[in-house]
């Protein structure tokens, strides 16, 4: 059995949300700018240029990308051969996740929800964070973090549609729902596709897809043509950086399924998670 | 695509003269708030009392800024999405607010109120927050502190980069820019 100190897993988690909200992700900047570079239109060339000039400031000035720093999104995998000393592992996120939210001076953004309340002051704690769990083999923690803004959540879709619809029906809802949230959700996009499984577990997939680095083929040759082909659809669309119209809308279509493709034999989830150009995710292995 | 220099607070003349895509660079005093600063300060004025600040020529920032570090005016400060302005922005154009930033579409009365009493919606760019907050010299909270980020500050900004969305001729460039890109 291997030994994790509960403090380094705080220290890990504090440091890793003030990275990844002030330095973009090199998966995000390199498909950034090549979206500049393949921009026709001129007014999201102009947005285009300011969204990697602000990528500069932030990194030179550790400043946070977005004022919207998001909920604090998890996706950990606990190894059966690893403890936690000194608390829980769910401690220990809360506590990394206050420390970072807190001392990288970012935006405490929960609050209740009939109240409107903050849960904390401006100067806040974030919780509580967002927790998905799987344990595994092995004696590792792996855990994929975001910092996921409430713009591109509030375009986001869930739906169930009939097995007839098929892998059509999948390419409908998708760009009845890129094209719904134009210009709102700070295009351009990644966006996250998650099918099968149940109408909750789609909607899981649809987020984790996010978390996939862009230009990462994905793995069934199928999915791989599926995100291809959607994506120069999308593009189609002519929404462009910011909504004010151009070529490049989308940077990346990433699709997760349930293992083997799963379903009900009577259902078909599909569920689409919005991400903005400010995609803020990193990846640890403790 | 035109470039202009404004300073606050804008006049008739100055919103006459911005067409949709026009980018724009602004200086002067502007305002921020968001949802409930908003309802508070609507409120005001239909129970006849004065707002925190004054409308004439006015440009509201829709903005809730991350915390400012040590020695810095504000912190993070990019757009944030209008649409949730949208009930009442049409009462504080009418009190003569020429101008609104923030992201995403705003609706018909938004829209309509825009061309009867001359005012223009502009796009910051969203998620720009740490090349905005540049433009802000200072910042000071005016109204409503216990609202935290959602406070009414008054800033003090230099070229300010907007881009027209909506002018005061009914143009919208969420409408006009994707169908010129968009193929069938």
């Amino acid at each position: 059995m291997r030994v994790v100190k509960y403090e380094d897993i705080v220290k890990s988690i504090r440091d890793t949300i003030i990275y990844s909200t002030t330095h973009l992700a090199p998966d995000m900047l390199e498909a950034l700018k090549k979206a500049y570079e393949e921009e026709k239109s001129e007014v999201s060339r102009a947005v285009l240029a300011q969204i990697l000039e602000n990528a500069e400031i932030a990194k030179n000035e550790t400043k946070p990308l977005c004022q919207d720093t998001g909920l604090a999104i998890y996706f950990v995998k606990v190894g059966e051969d690893v403890k936690v000393d000194g608390g829980t592992l769910r401690e220990a996120i809360y506590e990394g996740t206050k420390k970072g939210y807190e001392e990288g001076y970012l935006r405490a953004s929960t609050c209740d929800c009939f109240t409107r309340a903050n849960l904390k002051d401006t100067v806040g704690y974030n919780l509580p964070p967002i927790i998905y769990l799987d344990i595994v083999p092995g004696d590792k923690i792996d855990i994929e973090f975001a910092a996921k803004g409430g713009g591109s959540e509030n375009v986001s879709r869930a739906t169930v549609l009939a097995p007839a619809a098929g892998k059509e029906g999948i390419k409908e809802f998708v760009k009845k729902v890129v094209s719904d949230a134009g210009p709102n959700p700070c295009p351009p996009l990644v966006v996250g596709v998650g099918i099968g499984g149940s109408f909750d577990m789609s909607a899981v997939m649809s987020k984790h897809a996010l978390f996939r680095n862009i230009g990462t083929p994905n793995p069934d040759p199928e999915l791989d043509q599926l995100e291809k082909e959607l994506k120069v659809e999308l593009n189609k669309l002519g929404i462009g950086a910011m909504g004010m119209g151009g070529t490049e809308t989308v940077l990346a279509v990433h699709i997760e399924t349930y293992e083997n493709r799963m379903c009900h034999i009577a259902s078909l989830p599909v569920a689409v998670n919005i991400q903005c150009h400010s995609s803020r995710h990193a990846h640890i292995i403790i | 695509m035109a470039e202009y220099k404004l300073t606050t607070p804008l006049t008739d003349e100055d919103v006459s003269k911005l067409k949709s895509g026009d980018l724009v660079y602004l200086s002067g005093t502007m305002y921020t708030a968001r949802d409930a600063a908003h309802k508070r300060i609507v409120d005001l004025i239909l129970n006849g009392e004065e707002p925190p600040f004054d409308l004439k020529g006015a440009v509201i920032y829709y903005v809730g800024p991350t915390p400012p570090k040590p020695g810095e005016p504000i912190g993070s400060a990019g757009p944030t999405t209008s649409y949730r302005m949208d009930p009442y922005a049409p009462t504080l154009i009418e009190h003569g607010l020429k101008g609104m930033i923030g992201k995403g579409k705003r609706n018909k009365d938004v829209i309509d109120a825009c061309k009867k009493y001359k005012a223009v919606y502009f796009g910051a760019t969203g998620g720009a927050a740490a090349l905005i907050a540049k433009a802000i010299k200072k910042a000071e909270i005016i109204a409503y502190p216990e609202l935290g980020p959602e406070a009414v500050r008054r800033i003090e900004v230099e070229d300010f980069p907007v881009v027209v969305i909506n002018d005061i001729y009914g143009n919208d460039l969420y409408e006009e820019g994707r169908k010129l890109w968009e193929q069938k």
